[in-house]
């Protein structure tokens, strides 16, 4: 094949430099904005988790140093060693993520539907307590729930505490250092977390749509349940996520208003890491914590229908 | 009767002012426990009405340096974080480009996976790089968990703004510079301090993180954490108070300004 076969060459699209030249430079633009926050986010938050990745198939010891060794054992060994703690872990997250949502969705409900000028008033009332350290709060709750305080006084006359007793939450006249000490305390501490996203997700729906429910003679009821709760759902699912992952992961509540008997697996983590200085168990702890919380996230988000939220 | 029925047709105010007692009561109670005169170490049970502690409120050694040391470090984490925050938060919605998927959900994780096992797997790295933990590495991790947070709230104003009024500013012979300080700037500036905001109430509310990365170093936070276990001072009561009624204040004072800038806006 000669040269002179080829067809001609169309001539090449010839481009003014200078344009060319800023075009370039403009396509550089967003990655010029990204680099020193997604660095930050590389160095401090990925590789940090390569690190730990690392340090839980490691053994060894403090004294004579640590050592890849590739032994899974230790999720194995951690696993059976603080199932407990696991399971105590996301069930006390569970039902303060389910209280957070009964208490939590009239109170939004009534902020974007019945507050009317007093609306503002109501949401200052809801973000305000956060300013308050979450400690000095949760430190409160010691206060409130004491052994022979008003609370308990209550309780017990009414005879309530006879049947959280009888079902394992409390034990006999007191409420401090029992399971629904601490799950009262993680209620508490994101109750915020619940009531913003689902205020904004109501606040979006019009009202003329309840108007038009109640024409079609739908009930109130039937109207909450096929119309606004469903329009609701994002801020269900975003709510019952940004208190079910934290509070899985929190040991200040049970730390502070439980007892050894209940313990959640994040003191598990602190204790090994910051006192036992048992690196390759907490780490394995830490990401066996995260493979389960990631996982529920994700079939959550599946069943929930509602991917694009993130 | 009528009781009843008035009590039915109001259940979600009703049931919605119970929650919202429940979320003041501790704050009522820190209020008032900071009136207190306990006997021993710990501020637990009502004795008698003092004022000792709101008259000396940096009474207690360590308290008000560890008060200073956490506003430092949540200054500095909100500068760092929403300057850091807002770029990011610019180019993923400004601009189409490659990686932008990897870029968000990088952005997303550091949100949804539970706080220690941040504040471990940071610990690690520290460990390993041999850094001494102190300020810098709590710096350091606070502006990695706020980022997230800034960016999202950027993001939120930065995506309802009306690109056309850029470039009714371009057309009016603005330069780019011009145009994004006197036009996008000031357009996203509310979603800008509210990320700041929320940094800065994030970084200086932290404890978990903290817990980890600090050493011996004693943010406000772990200085309560460790009263809980040696004895609460009633001071820590009146900081928690005046925080409290700072905080109320300056968000009704701001929305009152706010109001009056909107009653003055509308026509007369």
């Amino acid at each position: 094949m000669s040269v002179t076969d080829a067809p001609p060459l169309a001539p090449s699209p010839v481009e003014p430099p200078a344009p060319r030249k800023a075009s370039t430079r403009k396509r550089l633009v967003p990655y010029w904005l990204l680099l020193p926050g997604i660095l930050w986010l590389i160095v401090f938050f990925a590789l940090p988790m390569v690190y730990q990745a690392s340090t839980s198939v490691q053994t060894g010891s403090l004294e004579k140093g640590f050592e890849v060794t590739w032994h899974f054992q230790t999720y194995l060994d951690a696993l059976k060693d603080y199932y407990p703690q696991f399971i105590r872990s996301l069930l006390y997250a569970g039902t303060a993520t389910l209280l957070c949502l009964l208490l939590g969705y009239p109170l939004a409900y009534m902020i974007a539907f019945k507050a009317g000028r007093w609306r503002n008033l109501v949401l200052v009332l809801v973000i305000a307590p956060f300013f308050t350290s979450f400690l000095i709060r949760t430190l409160a709750w010691k206060t409130i729930l004491a052994d022979g305080g008003p609370v308990v006084d209550v309780l017990n006359t009414l005879h309530v505490l006879d049947v959280t007793s009888w079902l394992g939450w409390t034990e006999g006249s007191r409420v401090l250092a029992t399971p629904m000490a601490v799950v009262c305390g993680l209620t508490y501490n994101f109750l915020p977390f619940m009531i913003l996203p689902l205020y904004t997700s109501l606040e979006r729906i019009d009202g003329r749509l309840h108007e038009a429910a109640g024409d079609l003679y739908a009930t109130p009821a039937t109207t909450f349940r096929k119309v606004t709760f469903p329009l609701s759902m994002p801020g269900v699912v975003s709510g019952t996520l940004l208190t079910f992952i934290p509070a899985s992961g929190d040991y200040v509540n049970a730390e502070l208003l439980g007892s050894t008997d209940t313990k959640m697996v994040g003191s598990v983590i602190q204790s090994q890491f910051l006192r036992v200085l048992d690196y390759p168990t907490a780490a394995a702890l830490s990401f066996i914590l995260m493979a389960i919380v990631l996982a529920m996230v994700t079939v959550y988000i599946r069943k929930s229908g509602t991917e694009d939220l993130v | 009767m009528v009781v009843i029925h008035w009590i039915r047709r109001n259940l979600v105010v009703i049931a919605g002012l119970l929650t919202l007692a429940y979320m003041i009561l501790p704050n009522i109670v820190v209020m008032v426990f900071s009136f207190n005169n306990p006997k021993g170490r710990f501020n637990y049970a009502w004795q008698e009405f003092s004022l000792d502690a709101w008259k000396d409120p940096c009474g207690v050694a360590d308290l008000c340096g560890s008060l200073s040391l956490s506003l430092q470090i949540a200054a500095w984490a909100t500068v760092g974080a929403t300057v850091l925050g807002t770029m990011i938060a610019f180019a993923l919605v400004r601009y189409r480009f490659r990686a932008r998927g990897a870029i968000n959900s990088l952005i997303f994780l550091p949100m949804a996976m539970p706080e220690v096992v941040m504040a471990a797997s940071l610990l690690t790295l520290f460990l390993n790089m041999g850094a001494e933990l102190g300020f810098w590495t709590v710096l350091i991790a606070h502006i990695m968990f706020c980022l997230s947070f800034v960016v999202t709230a950027v993001k939120a104003r930065v995506m309802s703004m009306d690109p056309r009024l850029e470039e009714a500013a371009r057309d009016l012979y603005a330069g780019p510079v011009q145009t994004f300080l006197r036009v996008t700037l000031p357009i996203a500036a509310p979603g800008i301090a509210a990320g700041a905001l929320l940094a800065f109430a994030l970084s200086f509310d932290d404890f978990i993180i903290t817990n980890f990365n600090a050493g011996s170093t004693v943010t406000f936070p772990m200085f309560v954490w460790g009263s809980a276990q040696r004895g609460t001072p009633v001071q820590i009561n009146v900081i928690g108070t005046a925080m409290f009624v700072i905080a109320v204040l300056t968000v009704l004072g701001g929305q009152l300004v706010a109001s009056r800038r909107k009653n003055n806006a509308q026509p007369k």
